[in-house]
């Protein structure tokens, strides 16, 4: 079981408000992303759940127990940290352990848990040596190790992946999203790295300064963003926005169009601009297109490999049932 | 930085310092090392000028089965070994205390530094004068008020006053080591910790102590180097006496009130040898430190 339920949290730092009053379910076994950009208070919130900073105003309950006042062992959750924040003098045996042993477990128990955490993680070779003689994927998975040793009523993740090179990252993010499938236990990963979000959450939620924008699915906060914030946070490359007298002929305040659904096409098309860099992947081409009279600069996904380059003419046909719609406030208009 | 060329010029300009140092440490080593072998007593009228007589190992001898040896090194040890143990855990106290935010920090640092900068002879003079004196030290004054007996410190409780003095002057240099050790620590490892269940002494004896346990070494090492040689403390108070003549000490006797330089020597070459086993010991822990 791992339900947790903020109501009405709200966090001060002397005279800053950084949370706001803050509702939010996370369902057992769901696992949940808070995703936002740097400073808007996602670490925080997860360190409000964990207990590690105490909440101002408000309650935070856990499988339907106030666990406002209980102290971050009690609560029965694990976290997993930046840093890792292993133990360097111990072996990885002893990391594993620690948990166990601050619970009074007998030897035999724990020997037996750190053994099936480690084969989980495939950790069992490396169980004597210390951290520091591990890599950054091993130390990650040591502190993952340590995390489930304990069947925690939910782990919490606090950018796991920020310090781990891309491939790794890539690699890290299946193994936490098999973990969270075998295990079925609810989680909490904190990102600002929306790629993580979309690619592993049950749920997202999209934070900015305190206060959640969105809270959906990863394809409901991709096909229907709540506000223009959303829209051009979620995606990759972002989203195009546009304000003035395009986004007037659609009786909106701003329009939003996704580099994906905008058609490059020969001659005619709505729009059209010169093209200032070609970003040539292989499966697909971006192009950063200046002169278009509708923004500084519109971002066009081609599909395959298009032969325009820099300083070339490019006609642009937008897919009309695709353009997102938002009013004078950024709210979006169904 | 390292071409040949750089590496020579580095030679030739750290030699005037090497040759300088060279000397001021080999002429009084080896001059120590010839007294020990001789038979040198100024008051009888023997001087360098007329030529020394050979001993051999006699003084070396004599020096051991002297009934103050082994009483001096016991006070030795004692002395060193109590410092160390006083300055260690009201370090770590300090630290851990001088570590939490809180008004005022920047001035208290400071104030925590004083103690260091006071001269030996000063500080021990102050101790002895103004807090220890049994009739009108701050002490006596203070075990009057609560109506008891007051305590002729440095006669009575001589060997614990000096410890007493030696690490208030030391307590500074052990509080900054481990306060920067402390300030090293990364703080998600005590929330790791804390998440894991460890109560606020478990985290201190499983994550703070064991992360402390390289600045320990330090300070215990250097401390000791130092230790070892503690001479004002003891000349300014009592003078060597009720129990309080360390090996130094009783070195210092033999040379200027016995006048019997050979025999000092002798006793110079033990100290040598034994501050040497210390020092190396040091210099492979700093050493490994400063690669790591």
């Amino acid at each position: 079981m791992g339900q947790i339920q903020l109501k009405q949290v709200t966090k001060s730092f002397g005279d800053v408000q950084v949370i706001p009053p803050l509702d939010l379910i996370i369902q057992d076994g769901e696992f949940t992303v808070f995703v936002g950009p740097s400073g808007c208070g996602k670490s925080t919130l997860l360190r409000l759940i964990a207990g590690l900073e105490d909440i101002t105003t408000g309650h935070i309950e856990i499988d339907g127990q106030d666990a406002t006042d209980v102290v971050p062992a009690k609560r029965g959750l694990a976290m997993v940290f930046q840093s890792y924040a292993l133990y360097p003098h111990m072996s990885v045996r002893k990391n594993i352990a620690f948990p166990l042993r601050m619970a009074k477990l007998n030897q035999v128990e724990i020997t037996k848990r750190v053994e099936r955490a480690a084969s989980v993680l495939n950790l069992t070779d490396y169980l004597d040596r210390r951290p520091g003689q591990l890599s950054g994927g091993q130390r990650q998975r040591v502190a993952i190790g340590r995390a489930i040793v304990r069947d925690p009523a939910a782990f919490l993740f606090d950018e796991p992946l920020s310090n781990l090179d891309a491939a790794l990252r890539v690699g890290m993010r299946l193994e936490i999203s098999e973990l969270h499938k075998r295990l079925e236990t609810t989680m909490v990963y904190v990102t600002h790295d929306q790629v993580e979000a979309m690619t592993m959450a049950d749920k997202i939620v999209v934070l900015q300064a305190g206060v959640i924008e969105q809270v959906g699915t990863p394809l409901e906060l991709y096909h229907t963003p709540r506000n223009t914030f959303v829209a051009g946070f979620i995606g990759s490359p972002k989203m195009n926005l546009m304000t003035g007298g395009e986004a007037a002929k659609h009786n909106a305040h701003t329009i939003g169009v996704r580099p994906e659904h905008i058609d490059v096409v020969e001659s005619g098309g709505q729009w059209q601009g010169t093209v200032g860099v070609a970003e040539h992947l292989g499966s697909d081409t971006f192009f950063h297109i200046h002169n278009t009279g509708l923004a500084e600069t519109l971002t066009v996904r081609a599909i395959g490999d298009v032969n325009l380059k820099h300083g070339d003419t490019i006609h642009l046909a937008p897919r009309v049932d695709e353009i997102h719609r938002f009013d004078a406030d950024g709210l979006r208009i169904a | 930085m390292a071409t040949k060329a750089s590496r020579s010029a580095a030679r030739f300009m750290m030699a005037p310092a090497v040759v300088l140092l060279l000397g001021w440490m080999l002429v009084p080593l080896i001059m120590t090392l010839w007294f020990s072998f001789t038979k040198y007593l100024p008051l009888r009228g023997d001087s360098i000028d007329r030529g020394l007589d050979w001993v051999g190992f006699a003084n070396y001898s004599r020096f051991l089965s002297s009934s103050s040896f082994w009483p001096s090194v016991q006070t030795t040890l004692v002395m060193v070994g109590g410092v160390l143990l006083i300055t260690l855990v009201l370090g770590i106290l300090l630290a851990i205390l001088l570590d939490q935010p809180m008004w005022g920090q920047g001035v208290v640092r400071i104030l925590v530094i004083a103690p260091f900068f006071v001269m030996p002879t000063v500080s021990a003079l102050v101790w002895k004068n103004m807090l220890m004196d049994p009739v009108n030290g701050i002490f006596a004054h203070l075990w009057r008020f609560f109506g008891a007996e007051p305590v002729a410190w440095l006669q009575d409780a001589s060997l614990s006053s000096i410890i007493m003095i030696v690490s208030w002057q030391w307590l500074p240099f052990a509080t900054l080591i481990l306060l920067t050790a402390i300030q090293s620590l990364d703080s998600e490892q005590l929330e790791a910790a804390e998440m894991d269940g460890a109560p606020v002494l478990k985290r201190f004896w499983f994550i703070v102590l064991p992360h402390l346990a390289r600045a320990i070494t330090i300070v215990v090492l250097i401390q000791t180097i130092f230790l070892l040689s503690i001479f004002a403390e003891i000349f300014v108070t009592t003078g060597g006496a009720f129990g309080t003549r360390t090996l130094t000490y009783l070195i210092f006797q033999r040379v200027i009130d016995s006048q019997n330089i050979g025999l000092g020597s002798a006793g110079g070459v033990y100290a040598i040898i034994l501050a040497n086993i210390v020092a190396i010991f040091l210099m492979r822990i700093v050493g490994k430190n400063l690669d790591a």
